[in-house]
Order: C-alpha cells, then sequence, then structure tokens
C-alpha cells in the first residue's frame, strides 16, 4: 500500500542528500514574515545579483525562520565539505562583501558569524546550538524551521516527514489515541487539555461525519509561534491533521488562519496542493480506506475567534460568537457534528509522536507536562525571538540565559505569560518551573507561548491596563460580565493612572475582576482579569503609589510625573524653551528656567532637548512639591 | 419519561426530565433571577444572573444546566450572590436611572432582580458609568428602541429568529459598543423587521416598548377581527377604550404569537372617523341610514345583476365557513362560477 510513498522517500532522500553534498556553496536565506520585514528579500536579491556580477553558482535558498527575531536577516552559507556559518543583521552591501570575501575568497568573516552549524569547525565561530541563546533550547517542532525549504514537499519527505502518517495508517485509529495518551501531550493552544482525551470523546461519538479543525488563529498580541511553523514547515502541520483526523474518525478536516498571515496562507494553499498530489491527502489517502480532505478557512482576525465555539460559528459563516458549552464541540461542533479543534503546534506535535514514537517525546518535560515548547520570548530582554524548550526549564533560564538578560542591564521586574489571559510573574517567582501546573499555580497561564520581560521602566498598572484595554476592545460583547465587567476594570484603571481613584477602588477592581472570572461565558472573559489579579497581587505597592501618592514609580503614567528643571545645572541656554509645545518654560537667556507645573502637559520634549552635558532637566515620580511660579524667576 | 429529582434550596422537586435547573425551579415556584432566559426561546446563557451552585460541581448558570437525578442545588450562597451582585450592579451602572419615567416602570426584569438581589447606593456609587449617550430609534410607527436601556440579553434577537423567521436584529460592534441592530445599524423601519411586535412583549426592559403604552384596567379575551385565522387575543380595556392587545397563550391558533395587525392594529375600534352606520348615496350624497334601509338596497341591486353581469371576490378577513357561504351564495343564487379570493391574487 505504501510502495508509491516509499519510492516517492527514497527519491526524496537522494535529492536532500545531492543537495547536501553538492559541489556548488547553499546560501539559505530565511525569509519569513520576520526575516522579510527586516529586509530578507532585499537580500536574497543582493546574493543573486552579487553570484550573477562574479559569475559563481549557487544554491540560493528561501527558508523558514530559526527565530533570533534580534538578528534578522538570516543567512546561512554552506560550502561544500565545510559547517555552515549563520550571519546576524544581513543587508545588502553584506551580502556583496559576503560574497566576495567568502565565496570568491575564502575568508568567512568571523565578526559577521553567529556561529557554524553542521559537522567540521571554523577557527574562531563557535557551533551554533553551542551558543547561549540555543543551549538550553530543544528544537523538535521548530527543527526543520529555517532548514528546510518550505515550499519543497521532498525536503520535508527526506527529513522524516509523512512517516507519522504512514504509521497511523498502519495501525487503528484507537492504537493512534494509545500513543498520544502515552506521549502525555497537553493542548499548546492554551488550556493545556490532554490531546488523547479529548479525540477519545470524540473517537466515542457515532455521527455520518466529523470534523477536524486546526486552530490558527493566534489572536495573542505579540504571539508569533504558530505563524512561524506555518511558514517554516506546513506539511508538519498537514500530517498532524491527517493522523488527528483518522484518530477520531473525521474525513474533512479545516484551518482556520487569520488573514493577517498572507505568507502563511500563501505556504498552506502551496502545501496542501502538493499533499493532494502525493496522495498523502484526499479520498484513499496512499491507498488506504481513510479519506481526509482539508479547506483552508480565512478569519478575520478577532482575537475571540480563537475560541473553539466562536471559531465553529465563523467557519459556519456567522457572527464569531462563543456559545454555551455543553455541548462540547467533541460531540456537537461544526455544522451540528463531533469537531475537534487542535492547535497549529500540538498538531505539529501529533506528527512528531507517530515519527519518532511516545517515549521519544516524553524525554523531555515534567512528570504532568511532557516534551517541548515554543515560546516568543520578547519585550525588554537582550535577544529577543522564538524559542523551544523543554517544558519544566526556569523562567530564569528563560530571561538569562535563553534571553540574554534584561536590556542595557536594567533589574528585572517580572514577566507576563499567557498574553492577556495570562498573568505578571514578579522577581522573586524567577525560579518556577515553565509547565501548566507551576505556571497556574502562581496565577499566570501558558497559554499558546507569549512571554514579555518586562524591567524597572515598566509601570505594572499601566501593563495591567494595556491588556484590559486589549480583552475589553475584543470582547465579543455577548455575556455581562465580560462586556461590562471589562470596560468597568478599564475605566478603574485609567482613573488609577491619572492619579484619579480612591483607596476603595482597588477592592472594586478585586471585586469585579473576581465577578469576571467566575461569571463569563467563554475563556476571554474568565481569564481577562488575570493581568491585573496578579499585578495587584504582586505589585500591590504600585498600585498604592499611584492611588495615594499620586506617584508612578516607574515614570510612565504622565499625570503622575513631574518635570523639574535643576537650577544649579540650568545654563539658561533656553532650548527646551524653544521646543516646549505648552509654553510652560519661562526664563530669560542664560537665566535658570523654570517650569509652570499648571501649563506643562508631561510630554518630555524639554527632558529630550536638555543636552546632555547640561542634564538639567529632571524626572520625577509623584507631584510637584514646590509652588509653582507663575512668572520667571527662581523657585 | 419517568421524572427526575432533585433537591432544590433543600425542597424535594420533581422535574421534568431534559428540562434545565432553572425550569425546574420556576415550575415548583422558587424564583432564581434569570434576565435572557424565555421559556419560548432556547437558552443563550448570557446575562450571568441566573448563577447557582450545584453541590460537586461549583457554580453552574441554572438556564443551561440540565436536571440530574440526585443533584443538590443551593440557589442562595456568598458565591451566587457575589457573582450574580457584580452582574447586576455593572448592568445598574450602565443603565439610565429614570426608571420613574420608563414606559416598563413595573414591569421591568431589571427592576425586579435589582430588588431581589438588594442593592446598595453607596456600593453602586462607585462603579464608573461611561455609558454614551445613543439615540432613541423612533422610526417604527408602533414601537421604539431605546438601546440606552438594552441590557443584551439577546431576547429580541432569537426571538426574532427562532419564533418570527424574520432575523432583522442581530448584535453588531464588539465588547463595550456591542448592541442589537437592524443590519447596517439603519433604523428599524429601513430593515426587513416586519413589526409583528414579538421582541417587544419580550424584551425585559425598557429598551423596546409600545408607543404611548397604557396599562388596561381590564383585558378582554377574544379573537383577532383581521383574518381567517382567529388568533387569539386579550384586549387591554382602559375606560371604555381599547388600549393594548396581546397574544393569548392558551389559544391554539397562535399560541400567544400576533401579527403587526392583530397587535398594533385596534387603533381604528376607536377612532373618530370610524363609520358606525351605514351610507348610502341620495342625490349625489351619502347620506346615514339603517342596516333595513342599506341591505334591502344590496338585495334590489343584486336581483337586477343576476349571471354574467354578476363576479364576486372574497376577502380573507373571512374565516373559511363564511367563505364557503360566499361561493355557494354566488354559485347557487346568483347564478355565476365567477367567484375568487383575495389571497389567490
Ligand atoms: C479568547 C480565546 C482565544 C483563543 N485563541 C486561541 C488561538 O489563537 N489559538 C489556539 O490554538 N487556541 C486558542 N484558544 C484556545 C482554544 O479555544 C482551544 O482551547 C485550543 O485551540 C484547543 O487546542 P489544543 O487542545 O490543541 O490546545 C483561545 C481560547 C480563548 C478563550
Ligand atoms: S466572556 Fe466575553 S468574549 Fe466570551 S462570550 Fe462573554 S462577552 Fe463574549
Ligand atoms: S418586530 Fe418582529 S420582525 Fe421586527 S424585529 Fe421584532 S420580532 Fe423581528
Ligand atoms: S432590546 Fe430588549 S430583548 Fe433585545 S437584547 Fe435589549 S434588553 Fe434584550
Ligand atoms: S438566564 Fe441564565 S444566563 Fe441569563
Amino acid at each position: 500500500m505504501t510502495d508509491r510513498f516509499d519510492e516517492f522517500k527514497r527519491r526524496s532522500e537522494e535529492k536532500w542528500r545531492a543537495l547536501q553534498s553538492a559541489q556548488i556553496p547553499r546560501i539559505l536565506v530565511g525569509t519569513a514574515t520576520c526575516g522579510r520585514s527586516a529586509g530578507a528579500l532585499e537580500v536574497v536579491e543582493a546574493f543573486r545579483r552579487e553570484l550573477d556580477a562574479r559569475g559563481l553558482e549557487a544554491h540560493l535558498i528561501e527558508v523558514g525562520c530559526i527565530g533570533l527575531c534580534y538578528a534578522e536577516p538570516i543567512v546561512c552559507i554552506t560550502k561544500p565539505s565545510q559547517p555552515g556559518i549563520c550571519y546576524a543583521n544581513v543587508d545588502p552591501a553584506m551580502a556583496a562583501e559576503l560574497v566576495e570575501a567568502y565565496l570568491v575568497g575564502d575568508d568567512p568573516l568571523g565578526k559577521y558569524a553567529l556561529g557554524s552549524i553542521g559537522d567540521g569547525s571554523v577557527e574562531g565561530i563557535l557551533p551554533l546550538l553551542e551558543t547561549p541563546v540555543f543551549k538550553l533550547q530543544v528544537r523538535r517542532t521548530l527543527g526543520k524551521c529555517g532548514v528546510i525549504d518550505p515550499t519543497e514537499i521532498d525536503q520535508y519527505v527526506a527529513n522524516g516527514g509523512y512517516g507519522g502518517l504512514v504509521k497511523a495508517l498502519a495501525i487503528d485509529p484507537a492504537g493512534i489515541i494509545e500513543q498520544i495518551k502515552a506521549s502525555g501531550l497537553r493542548g499548546r493552544g492554551g488550556a493545556g487539555f490532554p490531546t488523547w482525551r479529548k479525540w477519545q470523546f470524540c473517537s466515542d461519538t457515532q455521527a455520518d461525519h466529523k470534523y477536524l479543525v486546526c486552530n490558527a488563529d493566534e489572536g495573542d498580541p505579540g504571539a508569533f509561534m504558530n505563524r512561524s511553523l506555518l511558514e517554516g514547515d506546513p506539511h508538519a502541520v498537514l500530517e498532524g491533521m491527517a493522523i488527528a483526523g483518522r484518530a477520531i474518525g473525521a474525513d474533512q478536516g479545516y484551518i482556520y488562519c487569520r488573514a493577517e498571515y498572507p505568507l502563511a496562507l500563501e505556504r498552506l494553499h502551496a502545501a496542501l496542493k502538493q499533499a493532494e498530489d502525493h496522495d498523502l491527502l484526499g479520498d484513499g489517502i496512499l491507498g488506504s480506506e481513510f479519506n481526509f480532505h482539508v479547506k483552508i478557512k480565512e478569519g478575520a482576525g478577532a482575537f475571540v475567534c480563537g475560541e473553539e465555539t466562536a471559531l465553529i460559528a465563523s467557519i459556519e459563516g456567522k457572527r464569531g460568537m462563543p456559545r454555551p458549552r455543553p455541548p462540547f464541540p467533541a460531540v456537537s461542533g461544526l455544522w451540528g457534528k463531533p469537531t475537534i479543534i487542535n492547535n497549529v503546534e500540538t498538531l505539529a506535535c501529533v506528527a512528531q509522536i507517530m515519527q519518532h514514537g511516545a517515549d521519544w517525546f516524553a524525554e523531555y518535560g515534567t512528570e504532568k507536562s511532557k516534551g517541548t515548547k515554543t515560546f516568543a520570548l520578547v519585550g525588554k530582554i537582550n535577544r529577543t525571538g522564538l524559542v523551544e524548550v523543554p517544558l519544566g526549564i526556569t523562567l530564569r533560564e528563560m530571561v538569562f540565559e535563553i534571553g540574554g538578560g534584561v536590556l542595557n542591564d536594567k533589574p528585572f521586574k517580572a514577566i507576563q505569560t499567557g498574553g492577556p489571559s495570562g498573568g505578571c510573574i514578579p522577581r522573586d517567582l524567577l525560579d518556577t518551573p515553565v509547565d501548566y501546573d507551576s505556571l497556574q499555580a502562581a496565577g499566570t497561564i501558558m497559554g499558546s507561548g507569549g512571554m514579555v520581560v518586562m524591567d524597572e521602566e515598566n509601570c505594572m498598572v499601566d501593563i495591567a491596563r494595556y491588556f484590559l484595554d486589549f480583552t475589553q476592545k475584543e470582547s465579543c460583547g455577548e455575556c455581562v460580565p465580560c462586556r461590562l465587567g471589562t470596560k468597568q476594570m478599564l475605566d478603574v484603571l485609567d482613573d488609577i493612572t491619572q492619579g484619579k481613584a480612591e483607596p476603595e477602588d482597588l477592592d472594586l477592581l478585586e471585586e469585579v475582576g473576581e465577578g469576571v472570572h467566575a461569571g463569563s461565558l467563554c475563556g476571554l472573559g474568565q481569564t481577562a482579569p488575570n493581568p491585573v489579579l496578579t499585578t495587584i497581587r504582586y505589585f500591590r505597592d504600585e498600585y498604592d503609589a499611584h492611588i495615594q501618592q499620586k506617584s508612578c514609580p516607574a515614570k510612565v503614567c504622565r499625570e503622575l510625573i513631574t518635570y523639574r528643571i535643576l537650577p544649579e545645572k540650568c545654563t539658561g541656554c533656553r532650548l527646551c524653551a524653544k521646543v516646549c509645545p505648552a509654553d510652560a518654560i519661562v526664563g530669560e537667556k542664560k537665566q535658570v528656567h523654570v517650569i509652570d507645573q499648571q501649563k506643562c502637559i508631561k510630554c518630555g520634549v524639554c527632558f529630550e532637548k536638555c543636552p546632555p552635558k547640561f542634564g538639567a532637566v529632571e524626572c520625577l515620580a509623584g507631584q510637584p512639591t514646590y509652588p509653582t511660579p507663575t512668572t520667571g524667576g527662581t523657585p | 419519561m419517568a421524572k427526575v429529582t432533585l433537591t432544590i434550596d433543600g425542597i424535594g422537586v420533581m422535574a421534568e426530565p431534559e428540562t434545565t435547573v432553572l425550569q425546574a425551579a420556576l415550575a415548583a415556584d422558587v424564583y432564581i433571577p434569570h434576565l435572557c432566559y424565555h421559556p419560548d426561546l432556547r437558552p443563550a446563557g448570557v446575562c450571568r444572573v441566573c448563577m447557582v451552585e450545584v453541590e460537586g460541581r461549583g457554580l453552574v448558570p441554572s438556564c443551561l444546566t440540565p436536571v440530574a437525578e440526585g443533584m443538590t442545588v443551593s440557589t442562595e450562597s456568598p458565591q451566587v450572590d457575589k457573582v450574580r451582585r457584580v452582574a447586576v450592579e455593572l448592568l445598574l451602572a450602565n443603565h439610565p436611572e429614570d426608571c420613574l419615567t420608563c414606559g416598563k416602570n413595573n414591569r421591568c426584569e431589571l427592576q425586579r432582580i435589582a430588588a431581589y438581589i438588594g442593592i446598595d447606593r453607596k456600593q453602586l456609587g462607585r462603579f464608573r458609568r461611561s455609558k454614551e449617550p445613543i439615540p432613541i430609534d423612533t422610526s417604527n410607527p408602533f414601537f421604539n428602541r431605546d438601546m440606552n436601556r438594552c441590557i443584551l440579553c439577546g431576547i429580541c434577537v432569537r426571538t426574532c429568529e427562532e419564533l418570527q423567521g424574520t432575523c432583522a436584529i442581530n448584535y453588531v460592534n464588539r465588547g463595550y459598543k456591542a448592541v442589537t441592530a437592524p443590519f447596517g445599524n439603519e433604523p428599524i423601519a429601513e430593515s426587513n423587521c416586519e413589526a409583528c411586535g414579538e421582541c417587544v412583549v419580550r424584551c425585559p426592559t425598557g429598551a423596546l416598548s409600545c408607543k404611548g403604552f397604557q396599562e388596561p384596567t381590564r383585558e378582554v379575551r377574544t379573537v383577532c377581527p383581521y383574518c381567517g385565522v382567529g388568533c387569539g387575543i386579550r384586549l387591554g380595556v382602559r375606560g371604555g377604550k381599547i388600549v393594548s392587545s396581546q397574544g393569548d397563550p392558551q389559544s391554539l391558533a397562535n399560541h400567544g404569537r400576533l401579527c403587526v395587525k392583530g397587535r398594533f392594529g385596534h387603533d381604528f375600534v376607536n377612532h373618530p372617523r370610524r363609520l358606525t352606520k351605514p351610507l348610502v348615496r341620495k342625490q349625489g350624497e351619502l347620506v346615514e341610514t339603517d342596516w333595513d334601509e342599506a341591505l334591502g338596497l344590496v338585495a334590489e341591486k343584486f336581483t337586477q345583476h343576476k349571471g354574467k353581469q354578476f363576479a364576486a371576490i372574497a376577502s380573507a378577513k373571512c374565516t373559511s365557513e363564511e367563505n364557503y357561504v360566499a361561493q355557494k351564495f354566488t354559485r347557487a343564487v346568483m347564478g355565476t362560477n365567477s367567484i375568487d379570493h383575495c389571497a389567490r391574487l
């Protein structure tokens, strides 16, 4: 039955080996969305131009992203029988330089290199996987991203791709569920529900049709794990879908992907066509009895449409609004039929588990959280990017080892996980292991993998306000606690950041927060108060400073800071007075200047304009403590 | 099917299988506050004020929770009160405070629930009120849509979809800005709304209210005069005048529902220009007369035009029996087959 696939695999492997041992150099350029926004397509063009100009031959290949956002665009050059060398922040000028020095000449330009990849070593360049950013990472789900050409199915197949599907076709659906159970895989989309259990419910339900939906909505602000995976390795997700489809008895799959992901959609459409052409999707897959079709559905990008029942409504062409559960989608979902919704990454894990076995998957992780997980590590951190780590790693390792510590060596303040549904974890909990249960115990959630690092210059009230503003706008508006409660909390937070709140308001925030949490209909509302409740729990003093002293210790909230000119430093150069948009600065030339606090709108322009050699403007937390002059003079 | 026994607040309650905790409680005369539940509609579970505590399961919305044998339900507990109170306080903080001049004063579910759970003025005063006023849609001749009073229970949306099949209204906008509105948020008169008023009678607040509503002093059960369906109606009478009309839930013809005419079309009864006596034309002038003279004149004219000169069109306002008589009269008395019915045109 799989003869045809074996033949395809053999040819693919041959082609792959030929590419690896080619006698001309290989130049891989990361052109996922992240690379493109840093100028990767111009870099591809530059390489092509420089190669042509010199009459050089090379394989110029566009690949996905290896996750080092701070170093994009990234290029990996492999000369015959040499390890590959990765270069960071490549621009067209550097491309020309590299072609000249390394391809024409033999100087790998170590100063631009991030590290080497593959066997052998190059003097002065560390193997990439030994560098701090990769050392603690275990790249499995993202293993092929940035390595294979995502538009070529044979590169996926040559690296073990679709082997999991072949195995799944050889055993019965119960056997597949058994394997997933043994692996300990829990959903990567947010809630961490055991994948096998959900499948079992669906498998136990009798129906003439069942559906499998891949949730690629990825609505958390700042999250891009799923996008990178879809752009860098789309077949992994399709393979996982087919396996899941067989396990639950579905004959139709949907990928619900936001329309704001044009490249991911393009890659998915291309991959879908290739998989169909090779008999890996469609009717009678690889000669078996199993039929499984996949359709791609574009979503308009509402956060709430990532919620299962709202997503189903959206696919059905209705307004994306959650509906009460039960009935659970596994029993009655899309078009009233049993439906399983799984996250992109969950499905990619499914493919790996079937390829390599449950034990292989469970090698990493903790007792209750198995395997590896991707995270988008962002914020005030030296190395932002997409990382994949074994579950159970500590937050400290993530921030200080992988992320290289806080930007500009400022003190670490908090890390936010789980996006708008998550919470902020303070410094003394930095040794919390990253697993579903420990994060929940700390008041936050793992979510789909967003991690935002914050330093002393982040105001925690302002952060809570930011997330609430998001959930408030994204609430579908259907149920009372979420629709009105998130707005109420936002209004109170607005007042706190503007110094208009009373001490009782903290109680109000907590009361309403608990009501929204316990009373809302869907996960959006139930988790929306988390950013507020955790910041109150861990950073109460900051709330108190805003409310009682009318002061923002992080100097973020405009109404709660003061700009002041230090008389002993001011030379009366008039620079600040000229730029102040509110005409709030008074003082004659060569005389000490003073800010009229009544007029000052706290825009901070004076602070920026005062030449550093004087440094006469200072920003203070809190309200002005000295009388305000109405005309010039010294305070 | 066998009944299900459950305990609500310590009282044993027998419930029909496949009903919900809320239905079981209401049937047993135990009040659980609720806003978005309506017996004619599928439960939506969106107001979240019907929360109860079920032993072993914690807080659940009673309108969505099926009864189960041996279930133990508490309608009152500190947890229930906390969650329900927040929902109601939030609704009140976003609601106008002019109950006395509202069309639904005294008949409003929000008022009833606020009274039931007891609202503290000082507690409520802590809430921010940031709702922007929305202009009232008065475009429909019979009812107003005042979205400032809407609590988004969705009853109107479900009524129009599930009962009326018109789907004239739905949710628009997201989050705090969400409202129920006709397509494109246009005035309701410009939508496909048929003005049946089914949503208006179910709206628990003053958001949808009949224009110029007056509370009747008594109600009279009768049959709608408009068409042959014969919907049962309850005409509200005040000072000898008809001031309201409601579908009679006991009528098998309409199960309490009405169309625009049956609900809003009774003002002709007391209209000053309504004809109450027959008129005949004498020397080009219409003059009042009695029924004997008028019918005599008709009979006389009919006799002069039997056969081919005669044709009749019967009305949909008539019952089947009346229509039967009309065709019999046309054929047997007037001697022609030229009889038709307006419903066929
Ligand atoms: C408001 C909201 C947004 C969500 N957004 C997403 C999303 O973008 N992607 C996703 O996979 N899951 C999202 N989820 C979780 C899904 O509802 C669902 O639990 C998940 O897709 C199940 O897949 P898993 O079991 O593989 O994790 C969201 C949930 C809520 C409540
Ligand atoms: S919790 Fe929010 S998003 Fe979810 S149903 Fe309620 S209003 Fe809609
Ligand atoms: S009056 Fe009738 S048709 Fe119009 S919105 Fe209400 S239920 Fe729908
Ligand atoms: S108009 Fe009335 S019935 Fe419709 S959602 Fe608002 S409160 Fe409910
Ligand atoms: S009546 Fe149950 S949620 Fe509204």
